[in-house]
């Protein structure tokens, strides 16, 4: 039943481009899609306590790296983009590793990776000479527009079929971790580091592999975010209140379901784009406002998240009725 | 060569005075995290809502300048307990990180409340202060202000602390939270006095804050990570570490700041901040065990 469920839920993804083609609705779920698989690859880590506040930075690796290997060394995205998954995995080698190695865990974790975000940040505003700074930047047209060797399409329908597929492998990753023996590793680190490794589980290597796992989609989300919108500013794909922004949208959608980030980026994103095509101007700062206090309420009463908490209730029910 | 003296005395001296500001910012915080074991990532916001207060009193209301300041300081340490009593206190259970993520909520609120409010233009005092001219030096006389205030907030902190019964049992929770209710210390309410005090910290920094810098709903995100990282870096609830470690971040920028772009300055700042954590883990003034 559910089964097939999914499978109709899928085909009928799929299949929505060719029916139905308006270009805001389409835009607004291309968005929803690569914003979708960003939380996802935040919350691979993420739910096994690994609170990383520096995604913001492995997202901005990601975008800049394959602009500016586009424009200035003309690399197709082919392979600029998997030179931005190896500079953001490289990145988080070269944090993280010394991270786990001493032990820097829980908040201190979100502050040492928090100091990264802002390092990016910083960076990419400081070469302001080769990435336009704060100002943004775009990487160059090709020709006529649309091009598969440049990665840039005009029509939305391509580009919400390759955000659809990036976001059907996040998912995909998200199993085959959740199913894996790395699952299992992790979950006993995050109750007790010592108990873990007194059982055998190599705590450093296994940390690692989730977090370059997790950096490497990540920057992929750049790459994918930068092709798709064609400019990119450090506020929008890099620093802390991108980072933040990760983090919130999974706790709201749910941190432990796979679909839970999904729902989170649903959420956050209607909510800003109702309220903005309905007040206009008037409702800036409106959907952060809603966004602010839902964070709060969710993390006293829902922690769970939104999807997460639906779940357990769901099961809930269904025990009391096979109890009977 | 001469020259070149001079411009690296200044930004050796303007990094003492920012030393000073970052010192107080830390100060509050530090003391938070020590009593409470709570990282309020909203820290920043506060302090802008208090910049907001100081901004509405003093040029749109004309209240005097001081009375405007004791307003601020005693409005944003309600806010200080308003926030314990509302967000922390039912999470005080619960997941470190999840106290650090309310927080966050919390941030979101304050900045959007503050675009909603009073809107994103840039405000400020319209107060110009004196520039003060040492030895072919330029120094803001503002920056000398608050290095001063931040000095004497610190002195007074510090003597709270250490001479008032209160004092001892913030102190003596913040070294075991489990042992002190035994033996007759009501955290709930030194938690209360330990937040409004964070507050009026924070609210002090926004009176001194406000006379250098304009003030707009997203000015909390130019100062509030450097203050968490002062914090870590000077292990998380001590105060002397805090403070040095302010000076030590704040003399990086102004340097990096003189040789480079004030952006490198922070760049420097936050790699120095990344590997100090990795050579001292448990921040730069860390008793040995």
């Amino acid at each position: 039943m559910t089964r097939s469920l999914r499978w109709l839920g899928a085909a009928a993804l799929v299949g929505l481009p060719f029916v139905y083609t308006a270009p805001y609705p389409m835009h607004i779920l291309i968005i929803i899609l690569i914003w979708s698989f960003a939380y996802t690859s935040w919350s691979i880590m993420g739910r096994f306590g690994l609170v990383s506040l520096g995604h913001g930075g492995f997202m901005g690796i990601g975008a800049y790296v394959t602009a500016l290997a586009w424009n200035y060394g003309h690399v197709s995205p082919w392979i600029g983009a998997p030179l931005g998954l190896l500079a953001g995995g490289l990145l988080a080698v070269v944090v993280a590793y010394p991270c786990f190695r001493f032990r820097i865990i829980g908040h201190y974790f979100a502050l040492v990776t928090l100091a990264l975000s802002g390092i990016v940040l910083q960076v990419i505003t400081a070469t302001r000479d080769y990435t336009g700074g704060s100002l943004g930047y775009t990487p160059e047209r090709y020709k006529n527009g649309s091009s598969l060797y440049a990665v840039q399409f005009t029509g939305k329908t391509t580009w919400y079929l390759i955000a659809l597929g990036v976001w059907a492998l996040g998912l995909y990753i998200w199993h085959r971790v959740d199913r894996g023996m790395l699952r299992y590793a992790l979950e006993a680190i995050s109750e007790d580091e010592d108990g873990a490794a007194a059982t055998g589980v190599h705590v450093t290597r296994e940390k690692l592999k989730v977090t370059v796992l997790s950096a490497a989609m990540t920057a992929l989300a750049g790459a994918l975010y930068c092709q798709y919108q064609m400019f990119i500013s450090p506020d929008t794909v890099s620093g802390i209140a991108v980072s933040l922004q990760m983090v919130f949208a999974v706790v709201v959608g749910g941190i432990y379901v796979p679909l839970g980030p999904t729902v989170g980026a649903v959420i956050t994103i209607m909510l800003a784009e109702v309220l903005r095509v309905s007040f206009g101007t008037r409702a800036v700062g409106w959907d952060n406002l809603v966004y602010g206090i839902l964070l709060v309420i969710f993390i006293i009463f829902l922690p769970k998240g939104i999807l997460g908490s639906l779940l357990a209730l769901r099961r809930a029910r269904r025990g009391a009725a096979a109890g009977e | 060569m001469a020259i070149v003296d001079i411009f690296l005395l200044e930004a050796l001296l303007n990094g003492v005075l920012l030393g000073g500001v970052l010192a107080l910012l830390s100060l509050g915080l530090n003391l938070i995290f020590g009593v409470i074991d709570v990282v309020w990532i909203c820290y920043a916001e506060l302090i802008m809502l208090g910049m907001y207060g100081m901004y509405f009193l003093y040029t749109v209301y004309h209240a005097p300048i001081v009375a405007a300041a004791a307003v601020c300081i005693v409005a944003v340490a309600v806010l200080g307990v308003l926030l314990h009593v509302l967000v922390i206190a039912p999470l005080l259970g619960a997941a470190p990180i999840n106290q650090l993520l309310a927080t966050g909520g919390v941030l979101f609120f304050l900045q959007s409340a503050a675009t909603v409010l009073f809107g994103i233009e840039f405000k400020n005092l319209g107060l110009r202060l004196p520039v003060l001219k040492v030895a072919g030096m330029f120094v803001s006389y503002s920056r000398l202000l608050a290095f001063a205030a931040a000095l004497i907030g610190m002195v007074l902190v510090y003597l709270f602390l250490t001479r008032t019964y209160t004092g001892t049992a913030i102190r003596a929770i913040a070294q075991d939270r489990q042992i002190m209710p035994l033996m007759g210390v009501d955290s709930r309410r030194i938690y209360l006095i330990t937040s409004a005090l964070g507050g009026g910290l924070a609210g002090l920094a926004a009176c001194l804050l406000v006379l250098q810098y304009d003030v707009h709903p997203f000015v909390g995100l130019s100062f509030g990570p450097i203050t968490f990282l002062i914090c870590v870096l000077g292990s998380l609830g001590n105060f002397v570490g805090g403070f040095v470690a302010a000076f030590v971040f704040a003399e990086i920028i102004a340097l990096g700041g003189l040789y480079l772009d004030l952006e490198w300055g922070y760049v420097f700042a936050f790699a120095f901040f990344i590997v100090m954590m990795f050579v001292r883990p448990e921040g730069l003034m860390a008793r040995r065990s």
